[in-house]
């Protein structure tokens, strides 16, 4: 039962007030992509154990889509940012290498 | 409009809180940028009251505006006054990205009062409710159960409540249940 | 026997008298009384039988995890099965019946598994009952299901209620003895908000009858006085009989309140579940004792040492006359002092020490106690009930050296502390070998969000055993806690106790220790499930060396008690066969809950009217007073149709289908979902979540419109209205209200947050009523207001205005193909004008309908019904919805997808419409079978002499489904939409569709559009 700070309305919201919506930071593939990017983008899902970006919603709240970077593992919670972005911002990439020096999650750092 | 009827037309309950749907209560969806002065001002000109912090109510009588989401407010007024108030709104913010629309028949309204009162919310949301956490001003969107609702304060002993309108008997029973004599908790 | 003492029991008041029935017998006891110490005190030590031999059993503990004293409790609505007798406080009144007996607790024919036992070792039910396969069915089964389970099933509705309670904390202690206690003083003193819950009814845990004395003063009065200290303080909370259950990510626990288990009532919650949120956790869960395997060490009259002090001290109530204390520590001791001060006497204490105890056996021996060092029990005579034991040595095979008479048994094998907690969450455990138990190991503690550890322990559940350590881990760990916390640590001094002067213990697993294969196979494990020293070697010497394999293969440590007494005994005895040291077998997981928790208290308020929420339109109550046969759409209530009395559902749709397409027909459509949408990007926007173009549509128009999702398969359907320049409505079906919401807000906010558009779902804002048939602008007309007619309002066109004196907003669509306004008008005015609607509409006979009314003219239209005709694998294109799939669009949801080479296959199934022959209805979702043999190696028949094909997996050829299904009124016969390969290519071709009976209906393909194909009675 996970807590998460929503970044849109500072609440502490219980799991039970949030929804999941899987992996973070997809790059929508459409009209005129290849079938193996288009395949990538539909069905490939990282399933680490360990650092992971995801996205969630604070549903029973303010209704905003927020990003979370966690430890599937030790269910550590790095932070929570703005779903506005294609990246993780460099405050809370910076708070895991200090953590977990040596880590990696697709093509972040 | 003398058709209008509320969810519950202002059923009530006496248990160790006293619960009391509120009858029909005005409420305008603003959609916006909350850092225009524009926006804020025609929240606040219909409701006669401050502009809210994050996570806050400000309401005085009927009259209220809370913070939804970071671009939504719920205005609040008499019931009577909510469609001119919002075609107001409107007209203010035409020419501003915005969305107004009036919600009043979407929802209903409880109070919950007594001494006791934040017993009966700690029994259905998971909010820490303690007085020194949850105070008159704040304004709290949760699940109560199973549904979606959000409450604050008017006072350190009543609550007000909001929920839709199609799950008001529902929610009606489940605080009426939860303020049944015998199961006072003794936390607070 | 056992007896009450005529003294004592500090637990007691004996002033007030409870009765009580066990069997059906009358019985006393006191309050402050356990029904175990009730039970035992009217010599009543049998209180039911193993689940496996049937054997006769006792009480063998004091606590939670006593395995045996399991009854039925109470009856009707207020009975419970497994009750255990040693957690259940006695109260006037109370019924209790002993469980797993026929036909009585003394005389039960299931003894015979007992004799039988040589035959029935572990494993012996994977092993037996594999074959042949058609004996499952008519020995098997019916011989386990009849022997399994202990209790009863309880057969009526549970007549208490029960509720959840949300509560947050800096720091949670669960346990309340000494440690607890000390913890939550030093905690409080701090200023941080500290919440102590204690499973049962009384603070202090053990120390009182340990007679450990505290700052010079007696174990009791340091609880009295720290109990009066926490009371004082606002930031303390304590709650007895209120079980930590357990631990859980990111500090959240659970907590089991037993309101009214000790005195039922009438009003109030009987269990109460606290959802908690703790920022630190300290468990104080103390040790369970460990019984010693010898043979026999299940006959009734054996128990714990500790249990018997229990007893003895809290309830004045003596297992025997004649205790015989058998230990490998000097902790059992204490009980044989205990029992000799009482007055009863303690033919020996047998301790499996060669060098025996300390400065308690010193005690003991002074009081004139016998003291067998280095000695065993070879067994222990009795059947249900100890008549003796056989001493032998320890270091032996189990040669009898004298039989000591004796009516009960205190054995010690150590203490286990109460790691369950601590490993609920992931804490590790460490072998320490001196006192021979798993302990928490502190370097690797559950962590939380913060990735900080959020569980300590203290006291004896962390391996301190003596007073001292326990009252000095527990102070200075909650005053490094609440520092953390922000609290401030007061400069107190730990409170003082008296070190005991004690002997280091014996690891005994086996008594002993060469005992021959006939007394292992009399050495109890698990005495509930009949699991023993024989067993688990077994199991090693089959094969199953890891732990979790011989727990599931023994079923050791599965019964209700899970394994509280068994478990470390067990893996030490698994470990010695496998010949490798304890800690590289490891334990069993520990999950939670700590005990079994009832479901009534896990479901809350969530029961009856409460189970789930049942959404309400404005004329819900209408509905339910004129007929309403209910049907659950999502959380909605639809009415299915309106039953007039004495009229059969069937009939009841048939005449609205057709008063409806006569006349005038009403549909309570407010459950449909209403989303605005606006803003400058509002048009691309719905471009990109629609198939077709929203954004040509002009203010005052409506189109109907799909949804796809990225994958391409529709999603949802409904009609558009464009408000005004940058505004839109969207309706939505009935379920996807809020999801279609939801997947707005997600593109918006997630992937074009650039573009300026808002959305709100004012779903529940109105009241939509379809006024539907070739009256329906009649009856509108005659409420009067706003200009109706085709000219003024033509179809697929929306307007604002007032009918009568309500304000409404009309939308001229159709799903039923006739004349029909839709009309949203507020929630609050609904059931007016629903009922002004009624009234208007007597002159027509007007008829409300409902949802199969509904449908069944939507499938004679031919139009598709997300959730029939899509099931989340179809796409537009399979249904023919070509015209409403946009070819301008560049990009739109699920546009890429549907180019995928499976979607394009031209294979896929088509929709079309399907008539039987014979008229009669298909049934729903029946399929279609090939009867091309030449589309499969093999054939296979599926109806008396009919054959089709066969693929690669076996399966019959199927080329169709049915998708919808219904008896049309109008047109008297049976009519359906499915989708068939190659269907629209096929028109005028009959299919074979199987039914389940065997028999085979013939259906013909036609075009799906069975009524008014030119749609010329809508448009009028």
């Amino acid at each position: 039962m996970l807590i998460l700070t929503c970044p849109y309305c500072g609440v502490e919201a219980d799991e039970t007030e949030l929804q999941a919506g899987g992996e973070a930071h997809i790059k929508r593939e459409t009209v005129g992509s290849s079938d193996e990017d288009f395949e990538d983008y539909l069905f490939a899902r990282q399933n680490p154990k360990g650092i992971h970006f995801e996205r969630w919603r604070h549903v029973y709240g303010c209704g905003k889509w927020f990003h979370v970077a966690r430890c599937t593992n030790t269910l550590e919670v790095f932070g929570t940012y703005s779903a506005q972005t294609t990246e993780p911002p460099q405050d809370i990439r910076d708070k895991i290498s200090g953590k977990r020096p040596g880590w990696s999650w697709g093509i972040f750092s | 409009m003398s058709n209008a009827v509320s969810a519950l037309q202002a059923k009530t309950y006496a248990g160790f809180a006293e619960i009391e749907e509120a009858g029909l209560r005005g409420m305008i969806t603003l959609r916006g940028d909350l850092s225009s002065t524009k926006v804020k001002n025609a929240a606040t000109g219909a409701a006669s009251v401050d502009f809210p912090g994050m996570g806050e109510c400000n309401c005085v009588d009927e009259k209220g505006v809370a913070w939804m989401s970071p671009d939504e407010l719920l205005v609040m007024t008499p019931y009577a006054d909510a469609q001119p108030a919002a075609e107001k709104i409107a007209k203010t913010l035409a020419k501003t990205h915005a969305l107004v629309a009036n919600v009043s028949d979407a929802r209903a309204v409880f109070f919950i009062r007594g001494p006791n009162a934040r017993e009966v919310i700690a029994k259905l949301a998971p909010v820490d409710l303690s007085p020194d956490r949850f105070k008159p001003g704040q304004f709290r969107r949760t699940r109560l159960a199973q549904v979606p609702a959000a409450f604050w304060m008017r006072d350190a002993e009543t609550f007000e409540l909001i929920c839709f309108r199609s799950v008001a008997g529902y929610v009606f029973d489940l605080l009426c249940n939860a303020a049944q004599p015998g199961s006072e908790v003794g936390a607070f | 026997m056992s007896t009450r003492l005529a003294t004592g029991g500090r637990l007691l008041n004996r002033d007030r008298a409870l009765r009580f029935t066990f069997n059906g017998k009358q019985m006393k006891g006191f309050e402050g009384d356990t029904l175990a110490s009730a039970l035992l005190a009217e010599d009543q030590m049998l209180m039911g039988r193993s689940f496996k031999y049937h054997r006769p059993r006792g009480i063998v503990a004091s606590g939670a995890e006593e395995p045996n004293g399991l009854v039925n409790l109470g009856k009707g609505g207020a009975f419970e099965p497994n009750a255990r007798v040693t957690t259940t406080e006695l109260f006037e009144g109370l019924t209790a019946e002993s469980q797993n007996h026929w036909p009585s607790l003394d005389y039960d024919i299931g003894v015979v598994n007992n004799y039988a036992a040589r035959f029935l070792p572990a494993g012996f039910y994977y092993k037996t009952f594999m074959a042949p396969r058609p004996a499952w069915k008519h020995v098997f089964e019916p011989f386990i299901r009849k022997s399994a389970g202990l209790g009863k099933a309880p057969k009526d509705r549970d007549a208490d209620t029960y509720e959840h309670f949300y509560a947050f904390t800096d720091l949670l202690i669960i346990g309340g003895g000494i440690a607890g206690l000390q913890a939550a003083k030093a905690a409080g003193e701090a200023g941080v908000k500290v919440l102590l819950l204690e499973q049962t009814s009384h603070l202090g845990g053990r120390a009182p009858v340990d007679g450990v004395e505290i700052d010079g003063a007696l174990a009791e009065d340091w609880i009295a006085a720290t109990q009066a200290a926490l009371r004082e303080m606002d930031n303390v909370t304590i709650r007895t009989r209120c079980m930590g259950a357990g631990i859980y990510d990111h500090g959240y626990v659970l907590g089991y309140e037993r309101l009214a288990d000790h005195a039922p009532r009438n009003d109030g919650p009987r269990h109460r579940l606290w959802r908690i949120r703790a920022k630190q956790i300290i468990t104080a869960t103390g040790a369970i004792e460990r019984p010693l395997s010898f043979a026999g060490n299940d006959i009734p009259g054996v128990l714990l040492a500790s249990a018997v002090r229990d007893y003895v001290v809290n309830y004045a109530t003596s297992p025997g006359d004649r205790t015989v204390v058998v230990t490998n520590n000097d902790d059992a001791y204490r009980t044989a002092i205990t029992l000799k001060e009482a007055g009863l006497d303690v033919p020996a204490i047998i301790d499996a020490r060669p060098e025996g105890g300390g400065a308690l056996a010193t005690r003991a021996a002074e009081l004139g106690i016998r003291i067998e060092n280095g000695k065993g029990i070879a067994k222990v005579k009795g059947g249900k009930r100890v008549e003796g034991v056989a001493l032998c040595a320890q270091a032996g095979e189990g040669a009898v050296l004298e039989e000591i008479a004796c009516d009960a048994v205190a054995m010690s094998g150590g203490w286990s502390p109460v790691v369950h907690l601590w490993s609920h969450c992931g804490g590790k455990l460490i072998w320490d070998e001196a006192n021979a138990h798993f302990r928490p190991d502190a370097e690797k503690a559950p962590t939380s969000h913060d990735g900080l550890p959020f569980v300590s322990v203290i006291g004896i559940a962390n391996g301190e055993i003596d007073t001292a350590s326990c009252l000095e881990d527990a102070d200075s760990t909650a005053k490094s806690l609440a520092k953390a916390l922000g609290g401030k640590p007061r400069r107190s001094s730990t409170p003082q106790a008296g070190g005991s002067d004690e002997v280091p213990m014996l690891a005994v697993w086996k008594m002993p220790q060469g005992a021959s294969r006939k007394l292992r196979a009399k050495m109890w494990l698990d005495f509930q499930n009949d699991v023993k020293v024989s067993d688990v070697m077994l199991a090693a010497q089959e094969g199953f060396e890891s732990v979790e394999h011989t727990k599931r293969y023994t079923t050791l440590g599965m019964a209700t008690d899970q394994g509280k007494l068994s478990n470390i005994n067990g893996l030490a005895v698994l470990s010695d066969a496998l010949n490798q040291p304890i800690p590289q077998t490891g334990t069993t997981t520990f999950r939670p809950p700590y005990q079994p928790i009832s479901m009534g208290a896990i479901a809350g308020e969530a029961r009856a009217d409460l189970f789930q929420p049942i959404r309400k339109t404005p004329m819900h109550d209408w509905h339910d007073a004129h007929g309403a046969y209910w049907e659950p759409v999502g959380h909605w209530r639809r009415p299915y149709c309106f039953q007039k009395p004495g009229e059969s559902v069937e009939d009841a749709v048939a005449r609205e289908v057709k008063a409806t397409r006569d006349s005038l027909g009403l549909l309570d459509a407010s459950t449909l979902g209403k989303i605005l949408v606006k803003g400058r990007d509002a048009g691309k926007f719905l471009d990109m979540l629609y198939t077709n173009m929203m954004s040509t549509l002009k203010p005052g128009k409506c189109r109907y419109g799909l949804m796809c999702t990225e994958n391409g398969f529709l999603t949802d359907d409904g009609v558009v209205a464009r408000l005004d320049e940058d505004t839109w409505l969207c309706h939505t079906t009935t379920g996807g209200a809020d999801r279609i919401h939801g997947h707005m807000e997600e593109w918006l906010q997630t992937e074009w947050w650039d573009w300026q558009v808002y959305t709100a779902n004012v779903t529940e804002q109105y009241a939509q009523i379809g006024v539907v048939g070739p009256n329906a602008r009649k009856v509108l007309e005659k409420l009067g207001g706003m200009d109706l007619s085709k000219e003024a309002l033509g179809f697929m066109e929306w307007a604002d205005g007032k009918i009568g004196e309500f304000d409404a907003r009309v939308f001229r669509i159709s799903f039923s193909g006739e004349l029909s306004y839709e009309i949203a008008v507020p929630a609050a005015q609904g059931l007016a004008f629903w009922e002004a609607l009624i009234e208007a509409g007597e002159e027509f006979g007007v008829t409300p309908y409902g949802t199969e009314a509904l449908h069944i003219m939507r499938a004679e239209k031919g139009f598709i019904m997300i959730g029939d005709e899509t099931d989340g694998t179809v796409i537009p294109q399979d249904l023919g919805l070509h015209w409403a799939i946009s070819k301008k669009k560049e990009d739109y949801l699920g546009k890429r997808a549907q180019e995928r080479s499976h979607m394009t296959d031209p294979n896929r199934w088509k929709l079309v419409g399907l008539e039987t022959l014979d008229g009669s209805v298909l049934p729903d979702g029946a399929y279609a079978v090939s009867n091309d043999l030449s589309r499969g190696q093999n054939s296979a028949e599926y109806a008396n002499g009919a054959e089709a094909p066969i693929n690669e997996n076996d399966q019959i050829v199927m080329i169709g489904r049915v998708t919808s299904t219904y008896h049309s009124p109008t047109l008297g016969k049976g009519i359906a939409m499915g989708l068939v390969e190659h269907g629209p290519d096929r028109m005028g071709e009959e299919l074979d569709f199987p039914k389940t009976d065997g028999s085979v209906v013939k259906a013909r393909i036609v075009n799906p559009v069975f009524y008014d194909p030119k749609g010329e009675k809508q448009n009028v």
